[in-house]
């Protein structure tokens, strides 16, 4: 395909055109489900394709095809060029991209087990076992598995004289445990909603993930849930598990700091971001103890938003967004950095796949564990009166990403110290810098997990890319917790 | 794109390469064009063509499914070899039926044809018109001192079914949209539209309204959270009311994950609600067929707030027979309502249509949204919401934000912009609270499919938090 990505640029490298990559990308995805006992869904699929991106008379164009012969490939470059002087009858500044050198480079997401190596059968197998663990308790109405690899390879070339090769496998796996009684539907998910978890890594991970031996705890909480009291309203102490602070993170803190949402180029739908320019490095966004990285690096850890090189051919960095509770930095991309007085872009820019333009998107957005040894049942031993919530169950969050509402599946009451009786419908909401800034625990790296979060969705047309967001189990003050059943 | 020729003659191809017992294929052929703006000024500007070729094959009651978008030999041979190995490894499922014939699936058995949704005009929308359409609307924030951003997209598709049974069908279509945001120092405002005639698109208008809103909404009040009769544009009606059709579906009630377990044939909302699904509707957009090429059947979802019709794939209304919820789930026959095989979730109906109860207008219950506004002593006008979530999917409580002109209402007026609410509202209560209603229209959301719906003057409306613009 490196041939073929040639071909593209060297057509769109015409007098008029002062920038040009072209960009194949070859797709390959297995999906398996179960559902009560049953394979509910078994499909393979693969994508290939070709994208090129041109500057001419200082704008934009893109344009994307499947057809790789020659003559195909070259239209879709001169269609690049076409489109790109149509933007350019609707600009007021010339497009300005942060230099960056070109790299040479060959890159592999690290792996012990090729996903694709292991058998259908077995896949399979897992997955009815858990089912069947799952629904060893007869309350128990619905359960569902699933199993989903991934192997995108691709080839960027740009006219600067970049040449990158990356391959990139992703796997994910989880299930949930649904039971309807009378009027009410409980659900609990494992180890996370949203499919599981998911990270760039190979069959390795499901080893990991101890699906077994957790399938009957999880359908025996949904059906306890139907005999948990209401959690109750009102100002309170939370704790949050990793996987519901990652998504917090990724709400409240990954979003606003995109910063083509804080310069109004997302304003007709995902929205803007409070984090306007002026509060960089100035803005209270959390305690003392609020420490967020943007992180891309392999060192970071198997996230769904490690890579070497983005796909605008910018190597993986590290960004302090949040440093002792201050804001610190934003997201960033060629395009845009010299909107912050960057020279060089923060390699964030990522496309869905070959037919989709790069974007600023999160790569691994974590907060960093705390510096002094704590447990999760440290921190909840050390809280008097709180609530331990686990496990997303819904999201929601203003476009500014000022306010924001979270469901989790359960909750328990924490009493002196201990964990006491089973809380269902637990929900909390606040607003974005109130919150950060009432954390006042964290625990520390052994209770660190780089979570997945498989459907992060932004841009027009939508694109739906994997965000990676580490965290621990941390602990909030005088949080509003209950609104969400609030006058219902 | 792939011609309907050309999809006949891979379907030859790929039925000889396999070995199974039925082979079905599905294609989607595209070209798609979006020109999008901010700051005004045009800031990404793509264009895509992509066909896709999806086999299905069966071996007995084994089924699986694989994907290419290369339609060379070795690549077509790969993809039936991948969707053979997956059925082969698979139990027997007793459930699972022969493709359908072309004559089970049906043609198009009502009189009227299915309205025209191919438009040539759309299709050949060019780059250069669709910079000069958005230049325009441009011009118009610059003369209203806005900010503008949004998007004007084209696409032109072609989607087929065939089977080794006999069946074939193909479908034609073309959409033009705008979606428009005008953004001042501390307001928006906002306008969608689509159709697959790029005719009907009207930018300036889209424009002129987005950016009234904005200028209207300027310096918002902030007002307590609390209960409010709110009167809903239609993108926003169907972005909160879309999340309950997902259980309008046979295998959502055999999972006991839908909201209308227990309760179809129930009252449940207002007596002025009546919802139908109905692609050959003249407002609505589609393909006749559903994921297995059964002609796609109009449905009564609702009739004066009763829950009448539930969606069913042919699968689905076999094992409903066969079920505990043979009787409790009203006519069960297969709707044309199946997504493509195998799938977890069945069915659901994705061409609804809000209708107007008989003698309405005369009871005065069809109004304007300047008339709702006027018989509205204190409310809340809302253009549009946003980040709809599900909180309880029995109760249907759904939470979500207000955005992009959001106004009190007071005497009759629009008094004022106001801080965007966040509400927490049962779709049940609030199908339950609709006081008045307006001619139903195609409208587009952002957080659920295309529908036709009214705008709707809704009681006791729940906003539980106000944000901080």
């Amino acid at each position: 395909m490196k041939a073929t990505a040639k071909i593209a640029l060297d057509a769109a490298s015409m007098r008029e055109v002062t920038y040009a990559d072209a960009r194949a990308v070859y797709t390959k995805a297995r999906a398996l489900t179960t559902k009560n006992g049953l394979v509910s869904h078994a499909s393979e699929s693969e994508s290939l394709g070709i994208a090129v991106r041109v500057i001419v008379d200082g704008a934009w164009g893109f344009a994307a095809t499947a057809e790789l012969d020659s003559a195909a490939i070259r239209t879709t470059a001169h269609r690049a060029i076409e489109i790109a002087k149509a933007s350019a009858r609707v600009k007021k500044e010339n497009v300005r991209l942060a230099s960056e050198p070109p790299a040479v480079a060959e890159w592999t997401s690290p792996y012990d087990v090729d996903p694709f190596s292991t058998s259908v059968e077995n896949n399979l197998e897992l997955l009815l076992q858990v089912d069947a663990e799952i629904r060893s308790n007869a309350g128990v109405t619905l359960a569902e598995t699933g199993m989903n690899f991934q192997r995108e390879e691709s080839w960027f070339l740009s006219s600067e004289g970049a040449d990158i090769h990356q391959t990139k496998f992703t796997t994910g796996a989880g299930y949930t445990a649904h039971a309807f009684a009378g009027s009410e539907i409980q659900k609990r998910s494992y180890p996370n909603s949203f499919g599981g978890q998911w990270q760039n890594c190979g069959y390795e991970l499901l080893d990991e993930m101890k699906l077994v031996e957790n399938a009957r705890r999880i359908g025996d909480e949904a059906v306890a849930l139907h005999h948990a009291d209401q959690c109750p309203e009102g100002p309170r102490t939370i704790i949050l598990d990793g996987s519901q602070l990652g998504l917090q993170i990724h709400e409240s803190i990954g979003h606003p700091i995109e910063l083509d949402r804080v310069l109004g180029m997302e304003a007709n739908f995902a929205g803007t971001s409070f984090l306007t320019l002026e509060k960089l490095s100035k803005l209270r966004y959390g305690s003392e103890l609020v420490n967020v990285v943007a992180d891309a690096r392999q060192e970071h850890g198997p996230g769904l938003g490690t890579f070497a090189y983005d796909d605008e051919g910018v190597a993986a960095q590290s960004t302090p967004i949040i440093s002792k509770g201050r804001f610190s930095g934003y997201l960033s991309s060629r395009e845009t950095a010299h909107t912050i007085g960057a020279t060089r872009s923060g390699g964030t820019s990522r496309a869905e796949g070959w037919n989709r333009l790069p974007m600023i998107r999160m790569t691994n957005v974590s907060i960093l564990p705390g510096d002094q040894p704590l447990t999760l049942e440290q921190l909840i031993a050390s809280t008097d009166d709180g609530i331990y919530m686990e496990t997303n169950k819904s999201w929601s969050i203003d476009d500014k990403r000022y306010n924001f509402q979270f469901g989790c599946e359960i909750a328990w009451e924490i009493k002196h110290g201990k964990r006491t009786r089973m809380l269902k419908n637990p929900s909390y909401s606040g607003i974005t810098t109130e919150f950060w800034n009432s954390m006042d625990a964290i625990c520390s790296r052994d209770e660190w997990v780089l979570w997945g979060t498989p459907n992060c969705g932004k841009g027009q047309p939508q694109q739906v890319v994997g965000t990676g967001h580490g965290a621990s189990p941390a602990r909030f003050r005088n949080v509003k917790v209950g609104t969400a059943y609030k006058g219902s | 794109m792939l011609s309907k020729e050309n999809a006949a003659d891979v379907f030859d191809r790929i039925r000889r390469m396999s070995a199974a017992d039925e082979v079905e294929v599905i294609f989607n052929s595209s070209r798609f064009a979006l020109t999008r703006f901010a700051n005004n000024i045009i800031h990404q500007n793509v264009e895509e063509e992509n066909s896709v070729v999806s086999i299905r094959t069966n071996f007995g009651g084994r089924s699986a499914r694989a994907t290419t978008n290369q339609f060379d030999d070795e690549s077509l041979r790969r993809a039936v070899a991948a969707s053979e190995s997956l059925a082969k490894v698979q139990a027997n499922d007793p459930d699972l039926l022969p493709m359908p014939t072309a004559q089970e699936a049906g043609g198009d058995t009502r009189a009227v044809k299915i309205p025209a949704r191919f438009f040539e005009q759309t299709a050949s929308v060019t780059p250069g018109s669709r910079a000069d359409v958005v230049k325009r609307m441009a011009m118009v924030a610059d003369r209203h001192a806005l900010t503008t951003a949004g998007i004007y997209s084209i696409s032109s598709s072609g989607e087929a079914i065939f089977n080794s049974r006999g069946l074939a069908k193909w479908h034609d279509q073309t959409s033009a949209e705008i979606s428009i945001t005008m953004l001042g120092a501390d307001s928006s405002g906002w306008q969608k539209f689509n159709s697959p005639d790029v005719g009907n698109l009207n930018p300036q208008h889209l424009a002129e309204t987005a950016a009234e809103k904005a200028a209207q909404s300027a310096h918002p009040r902030e007002l307590a959270p609390g209960k409010y009769t709110v009167i809903l544009e239609p993108a926003a009606v169907l972005d909160i009311v879309g999340v309950i059709f997902y259980d309008f579906s046979g295998v959502a009630l055999l999972d006991q994950r839908s909201f209308l377990n227990g309760r179809v044939g129930t009252k449940l909302f207002g007596e002025n609600i009546n919802i139908s699904d109905d692609v050959m509707h003249p407002l609505q957009s589609g393909s006749p067929f559903d994921g297995e090429g059964m002609q796609r059947q109009r449905l009564q979802l609702v009739e004066n707030g009763v829950i009448k019709q539930i969606a069913f794939a042919r699968a689905t209304a076999k094992k409903v027979l066969a079920s505990e919820f043979a009787r409790k789930v009203g006519p069960v026959i297969p709707t044309g309502h199946g997504f493509a095989l195998p799938n977890e979730v069945g069915e659901m109906p994705m061409n609804i249509v809000f209708e107007s109860p008989e003698n309405a207008n005369a009871r005065g219950e069809i109004q304007s949204i300047d008339q709702m506004i006027s018989s509205t002593e204190r409310g809340v006008y809302v253009t549009r919401l946003w980040y709809i979530r599900e909180v309880d999917p029995y109760e249907k409580i759904t939470t979500g934000m207000t955005r992009d002109g959001t106004f009190l209402v007071e005497n009759g007026k629009i008094e004022s912009g106001i801080r965007n609410f966040r509400f927490n509202e049962s779709v049940i209560s609030m199908l339950s609270n609709v006081e008045s209603m307006g001619v139903p229209v195609r409208a587009s959301g952002e957080e659920s499919f295309d529908m036709v719906v009214p705008a709707m003057k809704v009681n006791d409306f729940n906003f539980t938090e106000v944000t901080k613009f």
